[in-house]
């Protein structure tokens, strides 16, 4: 049965973690996520899951490893600087090919930074972030919906590739309340957890680790992963808008992709052909459907709230002879439609 | 004819890599007996840390995870709320777990979290070649430490067994050694009293057991035996910090 809900973005994330069976849920306050934590201490009680208000990211995210090792469902979520202490766990959770998910509702930075919305830890989350040679599934919400939708995705894709799945949102996606339908879930058909630890009892032992010291194992173990990251590419998802007769297509993700689809409305009724590219998987990139695009539209703007950071896998993605340009709104606040139809207009 | 000695059956049929006179060994086989001896090895699952500590998947013939350093108390907190009814135990070193994993070992120890864990020290970072630990004696020259530990530049060596035992999470906190055999005997019942704890739902369990580590020592078997008669164990002094009666909670 469809119910529309009024919820904040972090809400409806922390509502569809429970829906997609998530039971394990380990993370330690921060601003702007603050919702997820206090709606789930209240709720997994519920559903007889555990919350635990860690003493650190570092150790919510190797909670987490645990839980994962055990084959539970299991989450966290913070904001960037908490994200950037999960590295390590991150890493080890990728090395050891254990599903998890990480929510990063992204604020502002270097350093302490601020509050505010920001896009500034894309190439943290999609360039794998902890050290060694590793991806993890990025997914990038627009709007209240897909909060909530793409929560449910991300379980089931950690699931499918035993990979961390990360959920990158921002501060204005986690703080705004708009209607959102809860539709029923329907998981994917997904392989069995034959590999999780119980105890060995009517089997050999089993180990998960991700420490290789034997000559070409380690190499093997890089091979094998690069080798998921290649099968990812087919969970490829992204939104096209207006392309048909486009002279120019912006490319943006996440909030700044919801200001633009404004944008574009101002700039059409202006006379302005212009399209939108919106990547929901920032990882893997939609690099295909970009150079399909620019076989025909010459001429693209990323638009992003950092100073260029998403550009560099548009510039990698796009025909040769397209031309990118960037327009970057660094936090502080959110871009308005009508600063993006002035760039627009700049480039058209 | 009766068989009064054998390898424990938590204990895989292999030879121990490490160095000779190290207490790995004979601590592998402390715990692999209160396994046995409870008959859990088919409900066990290890957390290894970083360091010698880590190849303990190497020898224990029971599911095993590897953590990151420090963390394994974090990971032994997520796998045991997953999985109550296992017994889930931490195998970890001193610059893992006094050092980097200081924060891990507290919180988890204050939660009251239902686990168990071997702290084998032996005042050197082991496998990196003994470099300065958080436990290293005032005096000992490390390889970072090549004048001998100063306080007045790296402070003091820490007594976690006394640390954690202030703690209303904790259940059980001891320190013992395997020098001897008297010792071993004591040591012996300490790691199976701290798995009992466990079974028994009464919470953090902890067990410290000074180790030698004659190759960073640089003193042979026997005398790093000595060593850890005659200056471990004065400023690490041997004995139960805390036991608590299943009759203590109300």
């Amino acid at each position: 049965m469809e119910k529309r809900l009024f919820l904040k973005g972090n809400e409806a994330l922390a509502a569809g973690a429970i829906k997609a069976g998530c039971r394990f849920y380990f993370a330690y306050p921060i601003t702007p996520q603050n919702e997820i934590p206090e709606y789930l201490s209240k709720h997994m009680a519920k559903v007889e899951g555990c919350f635990i208000q860690a003493e650190s990211e570092v150790a919510s995210i190797n909670m987490i490893l645990g839980a994962s090792a055990a084959g539970a469902r299991a989450m966290t979520s913070s904001a960037s600087p908490g994200i950037s202490l999960m590295q390590e766990g991150i890493s080890y959770l990728a090395g050891n090919e254990l599903p998890a998910v990480i929510v990063n509702v992204n604020r502002s930075g270097p350093g302490l930074g601020g509050i505010s919305a920001s896009q500034g830890d894309y190439f943290q989350a999609t360039r794998g972030g902890g050290h060694g040679d590793y991806r993890t599934l990025v997914l990038a919400p627009h709007s209240v919906q897909e909060m909530h939708d793409l929560t449910l995705l991300a379980f089931d894709l950690a699931d499918k590739y035993r990979n961390p799945v990360v959920i990158l949102a921002d501060a204005v996606l986690g703080q705004m309340q708009e209607t959102m339908v809860d539709r029923p879930y329907h998981p994917m058909e997904l392989p069995p957890k034959d590999w999780i630890l119980t105890g060995a009892q009517g089997r050999n032992p089993r180990l998960i680790k991700s420490l290789y010291l034997k000559e070409g194992e380690m190499e093997r173990h890089n091979w094998k992963l690069f080798e998921k990251y290649q099968r990812m590419k087919e969970e490829v998802r992204y939104e096209v808008v207006q392309q048909e007769d486009a002279q120019l297509v912006v490319v943006a993700f996440g909030t700044t992709a919801r200001v633009s689809k404004t944008a574009l409305r101002l700039a059409r009724q202006a006379g302005l052909k212009v399209g939108l590219l919106r990547p929901i998987t920032l990882f893997p990139f939609p690099a295909q459907a970009l150079l399909d695009l620019s076989q025909r539209v010459k001429r693209f703007l990323a638009i992003e709230m950092n100073t260029g950071q998403m550009v560099e896998d548009v510039r990698l993605s796009v025909a040769r002879d397209a031309e990118v340009h960037f327009y970057g709104h660094p936090p502080g606040s959110p871009p308005f439609p009508e600063e993006l139809v002035e760039a627009i207009k700049k480039v058209y | 004819m009766k068989q009064v000695f054998k390898r424990p059956a938590s204990l895989k049929d292999v030879p121990f890599h490490f160095c000779a006179g190290c207490h790995h060994g004979t601590i592998h086989r402390l715990v692999a007996e209160a396994i046995d001896s409870f008959n859990l090895r088919e409900r066990t699952i290890g957390v290894a840390g970083v360091g010698c500590s880590v190849f303990i998947y190497d020898y224990f013939d029971i599911d095993a995870l590897e953590a990151p350093h420090g963390r394994a108390p974090a990971v032994a907190t997520g796998l045991k709320r997953a999985l109550r009814d296992r017994i889930i135990f931490t195998y970890q070193g001193d610059g893992d777990l006094a050092s980097i994993g200081m924060s891990e070992i507290v919180h988890t120890a204050n939660r009251g979290e239902n686990i168990t864990v071997i702290f084998v020290n032996n005042t050197v970072y082991g496998m990196t070649g003994g470099q300065m630990a958080p436990t290293t004696l005032l005096g000992q020259q490390t390889t970072t430490s090549p004048y001998g530990r100063d306080f007045v530049q790296d402070g003091y060596p820490i007594r976690m067994a006394e640390m954690l035992a202030t703690l209303e999470g904790t259940s059980f906190s001891a320190r013992v050694a395997v020098n001897t055999s008297a010792n071993l005997v004591k040591a012996k019942k300490a790691v199976r009293k701290a798995f009992e704890m466990q079974m028994n739902d009464l919470g953090f369990s902890f067990v410290e057991l000074l180790s030698s580590c004659p190759t960073n020592w640089g003193l042979n078997s026997l005398k790093a035996n000595e060593r850890v008669e005659k200056e471990l164990i004065p400023y690490f002094p041997l004995g139960i910090f805390k036991e608590r009666k299943g009759t203590d909670f109300s």
